[in-house]
């Protein structure tokens, strides 16, 4: 078992997957020969050639549209777009012809793309190099949406979105990106090499999209997160010495809900906790999911953590990123009588 | 400021300027040439049949009268199935339709000069490729009737047309989106070694989208065996051509790309014929993409929820200078002596026929007023793959 970063485990992901099928190709923005900014692409284009992974224009839309092109004629394109803020002049492709080609031509056609995205803040890039923009895709019937938050799910997960013949958008949280971050930002940097979930095979294996994951029981309270804040929470959660059950959701569509209803009737409480903009944020989705489906279990107002209603700011970013602080506020109103 | 306005509008006599670029007055290059050696001809006008209706020049594609009464044949036949339709949308048994009298000329000849295993990702007009490539009438109107018998499953507004079986792809009516999609597919048949190649349409206005403009760049990067098409017919619904763009020619969009561009008369079979085989060749070959502008003229109206008559000249049509394709080519297969005006009557009869038969037998699956529809559960079918939980919690809240 070797120890990986999360960008190792994406290119390890794509090296087995390369070598598994020659349908897999990938391309992006300085993801050919330079191996991407973040460095998730590094020696494909070595190994397997410029054909197989290689640099496109700088055209977001432009490199969605070939990516639904060749997904239909036989491929099986894994497309990066450099920056989450930056999917939007590809949003029509998306949305409008990749999420509904299946279903719009009866079935005839199909394009199995996934798009790989690094998304989220903490890294100090301001409000075009922080956002969380699920929601959008989340609400699009078609796709799925998968957002991991360890090297060992990083990998795994994204194997699967390569082989699923859906359309997936698979978000990689970029503070996540060398190592876990409990939301101080001043402390040291701390890297996946002494993390249990560091730990990632070299070789080929997967994961099924759909399936949440426990990574801390407890009686008293349920917290839902995924990406970064799975570990704001978990740390938030370890240092105020509170029962708490945490789910890392892993994939937004299709959701995990029986993990979700499992918990919440057992702890009659829940807290959502996303970084992305409150209002219509998916948190407002699972708060609809919860109280639909467990209110008579429910002991407390189900609480939302998340990042505020406003553009994500460059020098107050701490002030605006959900912090343990408060989380811990959140569990303590829904624990009130 | 300067906002542009068209040369003419209803009330107005139109008589466009015609083009004094006589047939066969471009040289035809070598399919291996640089794209910049198009330049003539993306700001001229590729031409075969002269004011004489007679084949001349370096582009005469030399086909035999066999193959041009086939064109003309499925013309007509386009032609028959575009006016009954929209008949049938008038007496409300269809409910939207878009008929593309005029520009018969620029599907049946790309068609014609490609092979089946071509995938086309064509816009709302070209529905000549349909009967070229064979499609079964039944199944067209089926799908416009969106009846238990549509192949879509009722899912898309009529003409939306999809046909895996012959390579043509699902029409979306989100305009553009088209180009880049082609050349990816064409760059998957790159990626194979394969010599098949993607060909895609759009229309005049849609030209001034980032999409058409994605599709050149990424055409011309990777050279990809693709031929991309404007169809300029000089109105997008309302919108005079001369609003989608500041220039002469939507082809010489292409030459800054490095794109081989042409200009080619859209009224003339023979032209349009011959410059998509000389594109699909150049293609196939593995020197990269054509931009094609088939300079026509859209000769009804946007689709059956517009009407011209109060926004353009009555006449214009009438007035093309480039004339009509399915007059041009006929008269150019009598120049010839193998065609007649009772032969021709009697295809026109004959392809009525075949559609009125074709019309009521389609209607045996299903009519728009009384159904059968496709079933209440296909609804949640084809999202995915595999329905997820959610899918079938909502198809059972339908009680399916």
């Amino acid at each position: 078992m070797a120890q990986m970063s999360i960008i190792q485990a994406v290119n390890s992901a794509l090296h087995n997957m390369f070598e598994r099928d020659e349908t897999v190709v990938s391309f992006g923005e300085d993801a050919g020969y330079y191996g991407g900014v973040f460095r998730c692409t590094a020696g494909l284009q070595e190994k397997f050639g410029k054909h197989r992974a290689f640099d496109t224009p700088l055209a977001e839309g432009g490199i969605m549209g070939i990516a639904i092109g060749m997904g239909m004629n036989g491929l099986r394109p894994v497309a990066e777009i450099q920056f989450a803020d930056y999917i939007f002049p590809g949003f029509d492709q998306i949305t409008n012809e990749l999420a509904k080609l299946r279903y719009r031509s009866g079935g005839e056609y199909s394009a199995p793309v996934t798009i790989r995205t690094p998304c989220g803040g903490g890294i100090k890039g301001g409000h075009y190099h922080s956002q969380s923009p699920e929601a959008y895709f989340t609400h699009t019937p078609g796709l799925k949406v998968v957002i991991c938050s360890n090297p060992y799910d990083a990998k795994g997960l994204l194997i699967s979105s390569i082989e699923c013949n859906d359309p997936v958008i698979f978000f990689e949280p970029k503070r996540l990106y060398n190592g876990p971050f409990d939301g101080d930002h001043t402390a040291a940097m701390v890297k996946w090499d002494s993390h249990p979930k560091g730990e990632v095979p070299e070789e080929y294996y997967s994961i099924p999209l759909g399936k949440a994951e426990t990574i801390r029981e407890g009686n008293d309270v349920t917290i839902l997160c995924y990406g970064t804040m799975v570990h704001v929470a978990s740390a938030a959660v370890e240092n105020n010495g509170i029962d708490a059950e945490i789910i890392d959701l892993r994939t937004l569509v299709p959701l995990d809900i029986d993990a979700i209803e499992d918990s919440v009737r057992k702890t009659g409480r829940c807290v959502i906790v996303h970084e992305a903009p409150r209002t219509s944020g998916f948190g407002a989705e699972l708060m609809s999911l919860v109280q639909e489906r467990c209110f008579w279990h429910l002991e407390g107002p189900i609480q939302r953590v998340t990042g505020w209603d406003t553009p994500y700011p460059h020098s107050l970013e701490w002030d605006y990123f959900p912090s343990q602080a408060r989380i811990i506020e959140a569990v303590q109103a829904t624990m009130e009588e | 400021m300067h906002v542009p306005v068209p040369p003419h509008r209803e009330g107005g006599t139109s008589f466009p300027s015609p083009h004094d670029i006589p047939a066969g007055h471009h040289a035809k290059p070598a399919i291996d040439c640089e794209g910049a050696e198009t330049r003539d001809m993306a700001y001229g006008l590729v031409r075969v049949l002269n004011d004489d209706d007679e084949a001349v020049g370096d582009w005469d594609p030399g086909l035999d009268a066999e193959t041009l009464r086939q064109a003309l044949e499925h013309m007509v036949r386009i032609r028959a199935y575009d006016d009954r339709m929209m008949k049938m949308q008038r007496q409300g048994r269809l409910s939207f339709y878009m008929k593309c009298l005029g520009e018969e000329a620029v599907s049946v000849g790309a068609a014609m000069a490609m092979e089946n295993r071509d995938i086309v990702i064509p816009s709302y007009r070209q529905q000549g490729l349909l009967f070229v490539r064979g499609r079964s009438m039944v199944d067209m109107i089926s799908h416009c009737i969106t009846n238990s018998n549509d192949n879509v499953k009722g899912r898309q507004m009529p003409v939306h047309y999809s046909w895996k079986e012959g390579n043509f792809v699902s029409i979306s009516s989100p305009v553009g989106t088209q180009f880049p999609q082609a050349v990816g597919a064409a760059m998957a048949f790159a990626y194979r070694g394969e010599d098949s190649i993607a060909c895609s349409w759009l229309g005049e206005g849609t030209s001034a989208q980032g999409d058409f403009h994605y599709g050149l760049n990424f055409a011309s990067v990777y050279r990809a065996p693709c031929v991309l098409v404007v169809v300029n017919n000089q109105w997008a619904i309302s919108t005079h051509r001369n609003l989608a763009h500041g220039g002469p020619s939507f082809a010489a969009r292409g030459i800054p790309y490095d794109v081989a561009s042409m200009r080619v008369d859209g009224q003339d079979f023979l032209a349009v014929y011959a410059a998509h085989k000389w594109a699909t060749e150049r293609a196939r070959a593995g020197h990269g993409p054509t931009l094609l502008e088939m300079y026509t003229y859209r000769g009804d109206s946007h689709s059956s929820s517009d009407d011209p008559s109060i926004y353009r000249p009555g006449n214009e049509y009438d007035s093309w200078p480039l004339g009509d394709p399915v007059d041009r080519l006929k008269a150019h297969l009598m120049k010839l002596g193998e065609w007649d005006d009772e032969r021709h009557a009697a295809l026109e009869e004959q392809c009525t026929k075949e559609i009125i038969a074709a019309y009521k037998e389609a209607e045996t699956h299903g009519t728009l007023k009384d159904g059968p529809f496709p079933s209440v559960s296909t609804l949640f079918e084809d999202v995915y793959e595999k329905e997820p939980w959610h899918l079938l919690e909502q198809r059972g809240e339908v009680g399916i």
